[in-house]
């Protein structure tokens, strides 16, 4: 699977990212920079989460308006694989690709921990390598995650099955407790209506090999990789 | 001076219109200035006429005590700083140690305690960039940052506020410059109610053979000034060098700088890709005293000279003067000497990444900083004399006797005892601080194996098998009573987390916070302090390669408690092969390794359960023997070597009971412990004695460890075993873990969202 | 000119920062307060000197770049002095 992933200034998770791609797919993906107006050949195209342009203004909101984020829609357009990570989900929602907004932290502070998640369908390219019916657990660490859209079109993307991940309990619950910030539905992550753009908060490409605490990261791009074959 | 019409906003333009000549300097401006009329004196021998306005700016900063240590420095000489592993000792930015595989680790522990006093969120976030700075100044990415934070009481009325602000900032900065935050310690303390601590440390790693240094060369190389643009920030007292004097004077002069962590991490990126290219010479970051002391310092330690054009430098504010552009201490800005030619790659890279870049000056080789703005000389001053005559004071010092040893009349027994482990857990000093350390991105960066929570937070190094630990600690009150013992102990104790990680400590960085030292009871604290982290340092071969002197931290004479905090950096040879406490496993034997004498003096037993007055009464602190500390950690560290181990945890406050409740929480099961004959159960559960670390092992390796303990002079004995949802102490009631848990989780989270 | 742009949610979607303001002031002791939304203040120092050429490059900045109208509400003032 040949990736790319955009950097722009102020991202911070690039390396993680990278890293993280390499080690799965075998494959060091292509890096980026936010000045391009080409894409390289990829089929997987990741915007990876920092802070870029210091969250100023609004999250993701600058970065969005970069001159490569054209180039970025003309690829989701053409049906390749777009994965925002974070701020680039935040920055996915910026540019329209993906419906709705990422606010503030209803408890309106950073928050770095593993939360669990119910992978809503494991039909998906993306979530096909996840287990049905058991909760994932994986790392957010974000300040404005806290997902908002209105009624109408949370309606139209739990009707077309595009939620991709729920915070949850341990047991599966999407209860308040499991809400680490507010968001509505406990939405952790949505799809475009091709299912092919993924905007998530939490983090995979940190959890990826025991040592750091779990590998429930690996099966989102294992899977991708799959699809793809 | 007059005000001047000009573009001072835009890069690198010439200002316009013509200086006025600065004020005649009268006893009233030195003064102001904090230099006395000796040391002036002294500027006046060195110049044979009288300074200008800018000039005696310029020394007033340079022989600060912030930035000449003139207090600290002859006691700070007496520390050992030298070993096989360190490249680097005290002196540069920050202190290197190689961690093999062609690395190298580049850290250094800093104070920002007055300014986050008045504003906490900024104060903590540029205390948190100016280190990160010191940093990668030297070609270090930084990879793991640590912070000692302390408060006053809970229940004064500013503490909730200020633990807010500071930990915000905290974040604030780090999260969004993208380095995890990993670890840390924060104490309440009554004599922090009017002077709060906040102590952040940086771990950086640089190829070895590619360190960066300050030191300047080259006659006619180029000075260039990279990064945010100057402002009127931090300019302290420069309010009377100005005519300026008008309604929007005091808008025009914040005192506290605003941190752009998104500019700094911008600057570090730039840095090192221009770092991977041969082009720099020297380079330092400006932070206190900004660009004087960059430019003073680069020039004094390669002994050339250094001439600044002031009209290049890139001003976010009109007009400025050359007072205020040399001592402003706007953040994120870096000051370098390249190689003739290269200014072109530099520009090249700094407009890639955004940042001002603008070429401010050239070397010399008379040894003077001269100094032109609007074509006229403000300063031309010798080097030497800022640099090396700097005033070095000999303060008389009265090191207080330790305290008698504690009158165990004064030490009863609790009614019962489990019931007071309970709330021991449950009290500030212990409770888990859970709620800081999720506001801090723990786990950017993909290599924190150990996350906030243990003896250290341990980080991977990247692209190697190894990682690195590192911690930070001090017990105030114990240096209080005896700053000697406290020093000690404080060394002792990093030494320790790190051995229970698994990790060879390597070396320390060290964050000297006292009062006035022009009093000699806060002298002989310094004093004590350095004498006793001397003996540690040398007995467990655990140099100081960098530290920081805070003085003056006190309200209305009310100093703060001794707080010498220590950050001790070790290596882990094998990631795969290091120690945690959230293994042990039902079935697990429990081996208590090191001495135990009950010793309850200056513990929190007395000083919380029993509201013990800690000076009167108090009695001395618990002793620390150097060799048996090495011999007990040489002996876990083999110990956690063999990879066998289900977890391991070092005794610190609250004692033994504290140990393993901490680690039952952390591994989610019960335990059943004994306690030793000959010791009032109380002193043995709650006494604070040093050296030691609880070991849980499955039991086919317990007689094992405990006859290798033995042969290497070890004392350790078996100590219980793992199981069942309870915590069971000899003679005790039954704890069960949950309820453990709601005490250990409850109280910060109660604290700070309590509306009042 | 000068242009002042005020960016504020739209009515409907929740602002948990106003709510913490709002809670703290009643903590202060103020009373009679029935909401409280936090907004944003952005202040332009413009070349243009021609009103509805500014009123335009700027309602044009705030579409493209400086409110998210998914959620944000914006208007535009101008000072004419200068």
């Amino acid at each position: 699977m040949k990736a790319a992933v955009v950097i722009f200034p102020g991202s911070n998770c690039d390396r993680d990212t990278l890293v993280a791609l390499e080690r799965i797919t075998g494959r060091a993906p292509v890096p980026v920079w936010h000045t391009e107006t080409d894409l390289p050949p990829a089929d997987l195209v990741v915007l990876p989460g920092g802070f870029t342009y210091g969250d100023y203004l609004r999250a993701g909101a600058m970065a969005a308006r970069a001159p490569v984020m054209a180039a970025v829609q003309q690829r989701a357009h053409d049906g390749a694989f777009v994965l925002g990570i974070c701020n680039g989900f935040q920055m996915l929602t910026e540019t329209g690709l993906l419906p709705g907004a990422l606010m503030r932290n209803a408890g309106l502070k950073f928050i770095c921990k593993d939360v669990y998640l119910s992978v809503a369908r494991t039909d998906t390219p993306f979530a096909r390598a996840y287990p049905a019916g058991r909760p994932i657990r994986l790392p957010i660490a974000h300040h404005d995650g806290n997902y908002f859209a209105d009624d109408a079109t949370l309606e139209r993307l739990e009707g077309e099955g595009r939620i991709a991940f729920r915070y949850v309990s341990k047991d599966g619950a999407a209860d308040a407790d499991a809400n680490p910030n507010g968001s509505r539905g406990n939405i952790a992550g949505i799809y475009s209506d091709n299912l092919r753009v993924l905007g998530m908060m939490p983090h995979p490409e940190r959890l990826i090999e025991p040592a750091l605490g779990g590998s429930d990261g690996r099966p989102l791009f294992e899977g991708l990789m799959e699809a793809l074959s | 001076m007059t005000k001047t019409s000009s573009s001072a906003t835009a890069p690198a333009q010439p200002q316009t219109g013509a200086a006025a000549p600065e004020p005649p300097i009268t006893a009233a401006m030195v003064k102001e200035h904090g230099l006395t009329e000796d040391e002036y004196a002294r500027v006046l021998r060195a110049l044979n006429r009288p300074p200008t306005l800018t000039e005696l700016g310029i020394y007033s900063v340079m022989w600060s005590e912030h930035c000449s240590y003139k207090s600290s420095r002859v006691w700070l000489k007496r520390l050992p700083t030298a070993g096989p592993h360190v490249i680097c000792g005290p002196g540069e930015n920050a202190g290197i140690v190689d961690i093999g595989n062609g690395l190298a680790a580049v850290f250094k522990m800093e104070s920002h305690n007055h300014p986050s006093f008045i504003e906490p969120y900024q104060g903590a976030a540029t205390g948190v960039g100016g280190i990160m700075r010191d940093v990668f100044t030297m070609g270090a990415r930084p990879v793991a940052n640590l912070n000692a934070l302390r408060f006053g009481a809970p229940e004064h009325d500013k503490t909730r506020h200020l633990v807010d602000g500071v930990v915000a900032g905290i974040g604030g900065y780090g999260n969004c410059f993208g380095v995890p935050t990993v670890g840390g310690e924060v104490e309440f303390d009554p004599a922090y109610n009017g002077n709060i601590l906040v102590n952040a440390m940086c771990v950086g790693i640089a190829p070895a053979d590619k360190i960066f240094y300050a030191a300047a060369s080259g006659v006619g190389n180029p000075v260039v000034y990279v990064g945010s643009k100057t402002g009127r920030d931090g300019i302290h007292g420069a309010t009377m060098a100005s005519a300026e004097f008008d309604d929007d004077s005091h808008e025009k002069r914040p005192t506290v700088q605003v941190g752009d962590p998104f500019t700094e991490k911008l600057l570090l990126e730039a840095c090192l890709e221009l770092m991977a290219e041969d082009a720099i010479v020297a380079i330092q970051d400006m932070g206190a005293a900004g660009l004087t002391s960059s430019s003073v310092e680069m020039a004094g330690k390669g002994g050339v000279g250094i001439e600044l054009t002031l009209d290049a430098v890139p001003c976010r504010e009109d007009a400025m003067t050359a007072y205020e552009m040399l001592l402003s201490e706007s953040q994120e800005r870096m000051l370098m000497v390249l190689k003739p030619g290269k200014e072109e790659v530099a520009r090249r890279i700094f407009e890639k990444w955004q940042l001002d870049i603008a070429v401010i000056g050239t070397i010399t080789d008379t040894g003077r900083m001269v100094v032109r703005h609007h074509g006229v000389t403000v300063a031309d001053l010798p080097l030497d004399s800022l640099n090396d005559d700097a005033p070095l004071y000999e303060r008389p010092y009265e090191i207080p006797s330790p305290a008698a040893p504690l009158d165990i009349a004064k030490a009863p027994a609790p009614a019962n005892a489990a019931q007071t482990l309970v709330a021991m857990i449950a009290s500030p000093a212990v409770c888990s601080r859970r709620w800081i350390w999720e506001q801090y991105d723990h786990t950017i960066m993909g290599d924190t194996l150990q996350r906030p929570g243990g003896d250290a937070g341990v980080v991977r190094v990247h692209g190697t098998n190894t990682a690195l630990a590192v911690t930070v600690d001090v017990t105030p009150r114990y240096c209080k009573a005896d700053p000697q013992a406290g020093g000690k102990q404080a060394v002792a104790e990093t030494w320790r987390n790190l051995s229970a990680t698994g990790a060879r400590p390597l070396a320390v960085t060290d964050c000297m916070n006292f009062g006035n030292p022009e009093r000699p009871d806060i002298m002989g604290q310094f004093a004590g302090c350095i004498l006793g982290m001397k003996e540690a340092c040398e007995a467990l071969d655990y140099p100081v390669v960098s530290g920081n002197v805070s003085l003056y931290n006190e309200t209305n004479g009310q100093g703060i408690l001794p707080t010498p905090a220590i950050g001790g950096v070790g290596l882990i040879e094998d990631a795969r092969l290091y120690a945690r406490m959230d293994g042990m496993k039902a079935g697990d034997d429990l081996i208590l390794v090191g001495d135990e004498h009950g010793h309850l003096g200056q513990s929190l037993y007395l000083r919380d359960v029993l509201g013990v007055d800690l000076e009167t009464e108090g009695g001395a602190p618990p002793p620390v023997d150097l060799a048996a500390e090495r011999r007990n950690g040489d002996f876990v560290r083999g110990l956690i070597a063999t990879g066998r181990l289900s977890a391991v945890h070092d005794v610190s406050d609250g004692g033994l009971y504290v140990a393993v409740a901490e680690l039952c929480l952390a591994s989610r099961i019960g335990a059943h412990m004994s306690l030793p004959e000959g010791l009032p159960a109380h002193a043995a559960l709650f006494g604070e004695d040093q050296s030691r670390y609880v070991i849980a092992l499955p039991t086919a390796l317990t007689r094992q460890a405990l006859r290798a303990a033995a042969k290497a002079g070890v004392s350790a004995r078996h100590l219980g075993h793992v199981g069942g949802v309870d915590l069971i102490a000899e003679g005790c009631d039954p704890i069960s873990v949950e309820m453990l848990r709601t005490a250990h989780e409850g109280w910060f989270p109660r604290y700070m969202d309590a509306t009042h | 000119m000068k242009a002042r742009v005020h960016i504020t949610l739209k009515t409907g979607v929740l602002d948990p920062q106003g709510k913490a303001i709002e809670k703290t002031l009643a903590n202060l002791g103020f009373g009679g307060i029935n909401t409280v939304r936090q907004g944003k203040i952005i202040e332009l120092d413009l070349a243009e000197t021609d009103p509805a050429k500014a009123q335009a490059q700027v309602t044009s900045m705030c579409e493209q770049l400086l409110a998210n109208t998914v959620i944000e509400n914006y208007s535009v003032e101008l000072d004419a002095a200068q």
